[in-house]
């Protein structure tokens, strides 16, 4: 099953399952079924209770959160992930709020599904990983699976489970992934799979290793899109240079599920961070500072972080590639640590 | 001569106006004498609105009130011992004192801080009333200000595209903060409202019972209809945006001042009346100070 496939199938079914389950995002009716579609065939299955919405970003966005203050439990979609910027005044001083602030009366279960992330030549303002961005926004989760995990019991968790305002980040290169499954032998590819749930009970972090018993040589934490250069990355070190790298993919990116990667950070005591995002005042930096308080003295060397470059993405494919992270800069990033 | 349960609802409707009066002018007094944190918006002059809106509303209706939400508040709840506690950082407070002055939520009454923020939360809630086909409505009330926000139109669009059953109030007290409505308003409300397509109406006063009988029809007809509906109160503050006055006119802030909603009401009530309400307010608000002091 595809990445696509598997989040519009948990809707299907929670939309079956749930009347207060509503979907509203721009375009998202048939035939069209959404920009990326995620949303097809709902409208046709639940007419009334998927609104197409006007080009409203900020306006949708207080809608559903007020949908979701008076009994709903509204999944909205942004089309692209860039555009979170117009939902930002009602993320921030709106639905991220009204549950502490207001003192704890009623929760919030809103949905904000968004895809981010370049390798498509979207160009500077359809390309972007803003996520981190809201990592310094309290009464929020991010939740940003990856193909190693299964989207859409996330989505589904998420939708269910979660009672406050949640970004639910997709990835855009991964809704055509197939999802990634495990052998009789518990690997996946050349790595042995594992579920971290130290941190989340339903958001595991996934833990990838090529030698199941022995210790890693560097612990890599990456999430999202960008996991898939992680992966190669790591298996082309060990296939080359015979070097162990353990792969964390969270699915939560916000809270921090940081108890899921310690025990592998003091085995190792090398740390590299991969984002797709910019790595200055991103994911990886609060991780890194997440780590370092709390484990620095299993560190054998400083955590290193890699991300895209300070500048807008480039449209042209060439220079794109080189803006954000790429495979041979992850493989630098763990050879310099060695 | 007025029929006995006019006389009645009049009294009342004094009552409520020097209710929310009393506990605004308190409040100033209590910022002077240091005894309050952080700052806040006071409503005087504007009563009648909150008053003669929120007098029509059923449990189940919902107000949404933004920064200048004491009256409001009060209007809808008659809190006084919990709206002073929230604004006191009290515990005791409806929010525990985590939302202040201007972030009140009880029982159906939200507020928040900033302009036009909660404008499309409201509809939402309204949205979500008419799903669940309780009949109720959704009051939310904006100031002239909020007109300089975009997403007011976004939310405006989607309500009337929608059939969303939100009445939205505009209390134009001709100020944003210290500019005048002269200096960042262009146009005017009723245009900028019928390019939506909303039903909508105007009216210059303070005289809460015009007022009264002017929602009682409009809320009627929205809860016959099940659409938006966005009425304008032409109104002024006689108090300070904040805790200081700045920039305006005195001779102007006279001229309203023989506009003040409750003076137009003292007028049409007996002398031993109007005497008999202030001092149940003075000993109602007393007893709530005490109390929330106390807590």
């Amino acid at each position: 099953m595809r990445y696509v496939e598997s989040l519009n199938a948990a809707l299907h079914t929670l939309m079956k399952e749930d009347e207060t389950v509503l979907v509203l995002g721009q375009d998202i009716v048939d035939p069209y079924g959404g920009a990326f579609k995620v949303t097809k065939g709902l409208s046709t299955n639940f007419p009334g209770r998927v609104m197409a919405t006007p080009i409203s970003e900020a306006g949708i966005t207080g809608f559903a959160t007020g949908l979701a203050m008076n009994g709903f439990k509204p999944v909205l979609e942004i089309m692209f992930g860039d555009f979170i910027s117009l939902c930002a005044d009602q993320i921030i001083n709106g639905a991220s709020k009204f549950h502490w602030m207001y003192g704890e009366q009623f929760k919030v279960p809103l949905v904000i599904r968004t895809p981010m992330g370049g390798y498509a030549g979207f160009g500077p303002t359809h390309s972007q990983s803003l996520e981190s961005l809201f990592l310094a926004v309290p009464g929020i989760n991010i939740v940003a699976p990856s193909s190693y995990h299964n989207p859409g019991e996330l989505l589904r968790a998420t939708i269910l489970g979660m009672g406050i305002p949640t970004l639910f980040i997709e990835n855009k290169v991964l809704y055509p992934e197939q999802l990634k499954t495990v052998d009789t032998t518990g690997r996946i590819g050349n790595f042995f799979f594992e579920r971290i749930n130290k941190s989340n009970k339903s958001f595991s972090t996934v833990s990838l290793k090529v030698e199941k018993e022995e210790k890693a040589d560097i612990t890599l934490i990456s999430y999202g899109g960008v996991t898939l250069l992680a992966v190669e990355a790591a298996l082309n070190l060990f296939i080359e240079e015979e070097i162990k790298v353990e792969i964390l993919i969270p699915s939560i990116i916000k809270p921090i599920p940081i108890q899921d990667f310690l025990e592998s950070v003091k085995e190792s005591g090398r740390v590299v961070i991969v984002e797709e995002g910019v790595k200055t005042g991103g994911y990886g930096a609060e991780v890194a500072s997440e780590i370092s308080e709390r484990v620095f003295d299993y560190l054998e060397k400083p955590i290193f972080r890699v991300g895209a470059k300070d500048f807008p993405i480039p449209s042209s494919k060439e220079l794109e590639r080189s803006f954000l992270p790429n495979q041979s800069d992850i493989e630098s990033a763990i050879k310099g640590l060695l | 001569m007025l029929k006995e349960p006019e006389v009645h609802n009049r009294s009342k409707l004094y009552r409520k106006i020097l209710l929310i009066r009393k506990f605004e002018e308190r409040l100033l007094e209590l910022f002077k004498e240091g005894v309050l944190f952080g700052t806040t918006h006071t409503c005087i002059g504007q009563e009648a609105s909150a008053v003669s809106v929120i007098e029509h509303l059923k449990d189940g209706d919902l107000v949404v009130s933004n920064h200048r939400c004491h009256g409001h508040y009060l209007a809808r709840t008659n809190d006084s011992v919990g709206l002073l506690s929230e604004i006191m950082g009290k515990k005791e407070g409806p929010c525990q004192g985590r939302g202040g002055s201007q972030h009140l939520c009880k029982n159906g009454f939200y507020s928040n801080g900033v302009q036009g923020n909660i404008f499309p939360v409201a509809a939402g809630m309204a949205h979500a009333e008419k799903l669940k086909r309780s009949g109720n409505i959704v009051v939310v009330f904006i100031g002239d200000g909020t007109f300089g926000e975009g997403v007011l139109y976004e939310t405006l669009n989607l309500v009337s595209l929608w059939n969303v059953p939100l009445l939205t109030v505009v209390e134009n007290n001709r100020y944003a903060q210290s500019t005048s409505i002269k200096n960042n308003f262009a146009g005017n409300f009723s245009s900028r409202i019928s390019g939506f397509n909303i039903s909508f109406g105007e009216v210059e006063s303070n005289d809460v019972e015009e007022l009264s009988s002017r929602f009682f029809d409009i809320i009627e007809g929205m809860r016959m209809r099940e659409k938006p509906h966005v009425e304008v109160i032409h109104t002024y503050r006689l108090g300070p945006h904040s805790t200081t006055e700045y920039g305006r006119s005195l001779d102007e802030v006279e001229d309203w001042k023989k506009r003040d909603p409750l003076k137009i009401l003292e007028h049409r009530l007996m002398k031993s009346e109007v005497n008999e309400i202030r001092q149940l307010v003075k000993n109602e608000l007393q007893n709530a100070e005490k109390k929330v002091k106390q807590f």
